[in-house]
């Protein structure tokens, strides 16, 4: 529990990053997960990518729900305002919260559960609205907390630890997140932190609704045989088929690529975003593609990762409401009240 | 003839929904009140959009009460439907006008009244073409029926219309014809009738007619609300759509087009609740307007934000309940619920406003109290003061307000201090600090639902989290006093008795102890007006030995609170409860009193 502390250790000629700070800058407390979760790769990665971006940790907030994934985002960044909301809610706080203030870093973490059954309304409407953040979900396909149920992640025929078998239909955050408008959709692995690493940035750097779905076993509830949300499935069926690089504006210049391998999107804030590995021609900016390639890869079992689709087009949450650039949160209260005098005028229609 | 009645007198119009009877009586009522002679207004009306039987109050009075009187002296039966209905609840002696295109002899049956037939669905179709015209006309001819009994000045009705459809000119002589049609028809076919009268006066000088709704949604306007999250809920609907509508036209930049503002309808009240909290853990000043039902949704939220001492602002509207309920009647019904709303310890701050005026103001006041006290607060209103328009004093506003934003530290502040705590007691009135997101890395901590200590760090000790938990109900008592203080009415004489009430009882408690009083019996009246209760509210209950609490709910819930939250002694207070979801009237209240005091008199 926090009676752990977590020892903050300098090290002599320790990597900084822009601002000079190092990875241990962007540690959080102690994880209370069990060893070898899933999730604390995931946290880890997560710390690791707002360093390197080097983001200011005030400058990031960190927004999740209730249960083992939500819990993590008190084990990063620990100089970010933090908020652990309600059950299945975060979506509905973290859109509140960019609404007041869309010049922040936003990153929400929730799990299956969490954004699949008690949260499945709001993570939904989140991502309709294209609200400006990035969405982790740690999917593990089980209800840690409570001890072992099956979450509405559970693939058919997935056993339980004491050997139930799921007979319903799984829901795919990633399927989901191409039908209802996220801009942003991909899916990663906790074992995979080259894949991850680049995605998350990616994720962070896009203006719109990004989802990560992770594959992050449960080491406690969900790692026997039988599951296929265990690590031993995840690596056999695993295929990272898009790599997805972010580039930030002022190392365009340096890297080079042949035309075919690598293919660039660009990013609002002048970055980008290459994408390695693509197979005969899939292109992630086509939505129907990537429906179509999701769909195949079910059918073969396989766990397709990396950047399924990217859409820099759309207007995000924040546009679509015509806000002005200056975070509501900021406008001095002169500007928002209209005075006596013009009470007294609005009032002439109420004689 | 007897001599007309002046000035003093209700007239209702039963009509079909969805058939524009509303602009009609909306004009109607205008017509009066330009004639400087106040009335009041309640829309009784089906949770429907067209077809079932909807009804119209207006009451002239030239005192200005402003409840209803609990008699009908002029029915315009317009809804066959509801002919029996509305012919069995007029006074003897009242008027009884109705389309009689078809006619209906049996309305003769009654001998204590006047019937007026006006073939106005007969006059309308011959006089228009187009057949939504013809309905809608037919409303609009009834006015001009009306008008011809009342004595109602022509002059006013004109100038009316031609304001009200500035923007459609045609329609003016459109509305104008059909006005004549009912006037003239009645000065030919029943010249002399002199029963009701309307003579001018000027009574309504600085005042406005405004419903409580818009007056909420433009306090928060005012109060500087920039964000807004709700979920459509009848009756509360019209309080966000003032606040956009208000925002439309204040808070838009001319050339840019860019909002100063965000309004969201989430996907459920669940998701605006959380939408608002998140605003306001954000720094931004929000709201969201809802009802009873959309409190029960809301209620995990709103204990995570009393508990994580999250600003939040709440206009519950409410309706009939339980359940669903009778949705567009109106109640008191809310109050214990929206006092603990949340499992656990809970308590929140809750506002009363009587009327349109203090829906306003108390929307400001909600605004500044969310933000001092970190915390739920509530502004009850009802349908009866949310949705009816009432005759209000002008709204004014003092340009040297500033809002409360409470204890925030900036990076500035964060600067003289060692280390930052949230939910620290720094200087002994059990309410800690905050930061904003975003400010300062001095300033970041880690907000959660579960168990904290009073640095902030998670919790499950015992000691820690009583510490915490204590505070917060210290800190809630300490509101009492900063709320909108309670209003005590003295009577002529000294009196051991007295009424305490709430909200949109004002009124018709106002009319019944004003008729009381002239009988010889004197009762001081207590507006309670924020909860938790001022000392005021149990000294004023101290110094009388029988105390009639009078609400608009089945269960005495105010009564139940000031048992729970105030030392009054229980065979003192005397529940006095009207739930039929009507608004209030002073018969009813003046005969619950007084069949209660005859009553104590005897035993």
């Amino acid at each position: 529990m926090t009676s752990f502390v977590k020892p903050f250790i300098r090290r002599k000629n320790e990597p900084t990053n822009a601002l000079g700070l190092v990875r241990a800058d962007y540690d959080g407390a102690m994880s209370t997960l069990c060893a070898g979760c899933g999730h604390d790769a995931v946290t880890a990665t997560m710390a690791r990518a707002f360093f390197e971006l080097s983001i200011e940790p005030h400058k990031a907030v960190k927004v999740s729900g209730i249960g083992c994934s939500s819990k993590t985002t008190a084990y990063f960044l620990r100089d970010s305002h933090g908020i652990n909301t309600v059950h299945g809610r975060m979506p509905s706080v973290a859109t509140g919260a960019i609404a007041a203030n869309h010049e922040l870093a936003y990153i929400g973490v929730s799990g299956d559960g969490d954004s699949l059954s008690i949260g499945l309304g709001q993570f939904v409407h989140a991502m309709r609205r294209n609200v400006n953040m990035l969405y982790v979900l740690e999917n593990n396909g089980v209800y840690g907390l409570t001890k072992g149920q099956f979450s509405a992640a559970a693939d058919i025929g997935s056993t339980a630890k004491k050997g139930a078998v799921n007979e319903l239909p799984p829901i795919d955050p990633v399927s989901l997140a191409l039908s209802v408008g996220a801009t942003f959709v991909a899916r990663g692995f906790s074992g995979d932190r080259d894949q991850l690493l680049p995605l998350i940035k990616a994720g962070l750097k896009h203006k719109g609704f990004g989802l990560i779905d992770v594959i992050s076993p449960c080491v406690s509830f969900n790692d026997h045989k039988g599951s296929t949300k265990s690590y031993a499935h995840t690596y056999k069926y695993y295929n990272p088929a898009i790599h997805a690089d972010y580039v930030p504006p002022s190392e365009q210049i340096k890297a080079d690529y042949a035309a075919g391998e690598v293919m660039p999107v660009k990013l609002h804030d002048g970055g980008e975003i290459r994408l390695r590995k693509l197979e005969n021609g899939y292109d992630p900016r086509d939505r129907a593609a990537a429906i179509g390639k999701l769909f195949e890869s079910g059918q073969s079992q396989e766990i397709i990762t990396g950047l399924l689709y990217i859409n820099e087009n759309d207007k995000d949450m924040h546009e679509m409401a015509r806000m002005e650039d200056r975070p509501l949160n900021q406008i001095p209260y002169d500007e928002l009240n209209p005075g006596a005098a013009k009470l007294k005028e609005l009032q002439k229609g109420f004689r | 003839m007897s001599k007309a009645r002046i000035n003093d007198f209700t007239i209702k119009v039963g009509n079909v929904n969805g058939t524009g009877s509303a602009s009609a009586n909306a004009l109607l009522m205008k017509i009066i009140f330009r004639m400087g002679v106040p009335v009041v207004g309640k829309n009784i009306f089906p949770s429907n959009i067209q077809g079932l039987p909807t009804w119209y109050e207006i009451r002239v009075t030239e005192k200005g009460y402003r409840g209803r009187s609990g008699d009908i002296d002029i029915m315009i039966a317009m809804n066959p439907d509801s002919y029996k209905r509305d012919l069995e609840e007029l006074s003897p002696g009242g008027i009884l006008l109705y389309d009689d295109t078809w006619p209906r002899p049996h309305f003769l049956t009654r001998t204590d009244i006047t019937v007026i037939g006006v073939p106005l669905a007969r006059m309308c179709n011959t006089a228009f073409k187009v057949a939504r015209s013809r309905i809608l006309m037919k409303n609009v001819a009834y006015v001009g029926a009306v008008a011809a009994l009342l004595d109602l000045d022509l002059n006013i009705i004109h100038t009316l219309l031609r304001e009200m459809f500035a923007a459609k000119p045609k329609l003016v002589d459109l509305n104008l014809q059909a006005v004549a049609l009912g006037y003239d028809y009645v000065k030919e076919h029943f010249p002399g009738m002199n029963d009701f009268k309307v003579e001018a006066r000027n009574l309504t000088e600085g005042k406005v007619m405004i419903d409580g709704n818009t007056a909420a949604g433009l306090g928060c306007v005012y109060g500087g609300a920039t964000f807004g999250a709700w979920y459509p809920i009848t009756p509360s609907t019209s309080l966000m759509d003032a606040f956009v509508k208000y925002c439309k036209e204040l808070r838009i930049h001319p050339e840019t087009g860019k909002h100063k503002y965000c309004i969201i309808q989430a996907e459920d009240e669940l998701a605006a609740a959380g939408m608002i909290i998140g605003a306001a853990w954000n720094g931004a000043r929000c709201f969201t307007p809802t009802s009873g039902p959309g409190i029960s949704l809301m209620s995990e939220f709103i204990g995570f934000a009393y508990y994580t001492e999250i600003p939040m602002v709440l206009f519950d509207i409410q309706r009939t309940g339980p359940s669903t309920g009778m949705p567009t009647r109106t109640q008191q019904c809310d109050i214990l619920l929206c006092a603990t709303a949340s499992h656990g310890d809970t308590m929140h701050i809750l506002l009363f406003p009587a009327d349109p005026g203090e829906c306003f103001e108390m929307a400001v006041n909600a605004l500044d109290l969310a933000e001092r006290f970190q915390t739920p607060v509530f502004v009850l209103s009802d349908i009866d003061i949310g949705m009816n328009d009432w005759m209000a004093d002008e709204l004014t506003w003092d340009d040297s307000y500033i809002p409360d934003r409470g204890k925030v530290l900036s990076s500035e502040d964060l600067k003289s201090v060692d280390k930052f705590h949230r939910y620290l007691d720094v200087d002994g009135d059990h309410i800690p600090y905050r930061t904003i997101p975003g400010t300062d890395p001095k300033g970041a901590y880690f907000t959660r639902g579960s168990g904290h200590n009073k640095f902030g760090g998670y919790t499950e000790d015992g000691a820690e989290y009583k510490e915490v938990v204590d505070r917060l109900k210290a800190k809630w008592k300490s509101a009492a006093e900063k709320l909108p203080v309670p209003i005590v009415k003295r009577a002529k004489k000294p009196t051991k008795t007295a009424i305490l009430s709430l909200g949109s009882c004002d009124g018709a408690v106002i009319e019944a102890r004003d008729k009381l009083g002239a009988d010889g019996v004197y009762l001081n009246y207590m507006r309670v007006r924020g909860f938790p209760f001022a000392q005021a509210v149990e000294d004023f209950i101290a110094e009388h030995d029988q105390v009639f609490v009078i609400e608009q709910n089945r269960d005495a819930q105010l009564l139940g609170l000031l048992l729970s939250e105030t030392n009054a002694p229980r065979e003192k207070l005397i529940p006095l409860l009207h739930y039929s979801g009507e608004p209030l009237d002073y018969k009813f209240v003046r005969g619950a009193l007084s069949e209660a005091l005859n009553l104590r008199k005897t035993a």
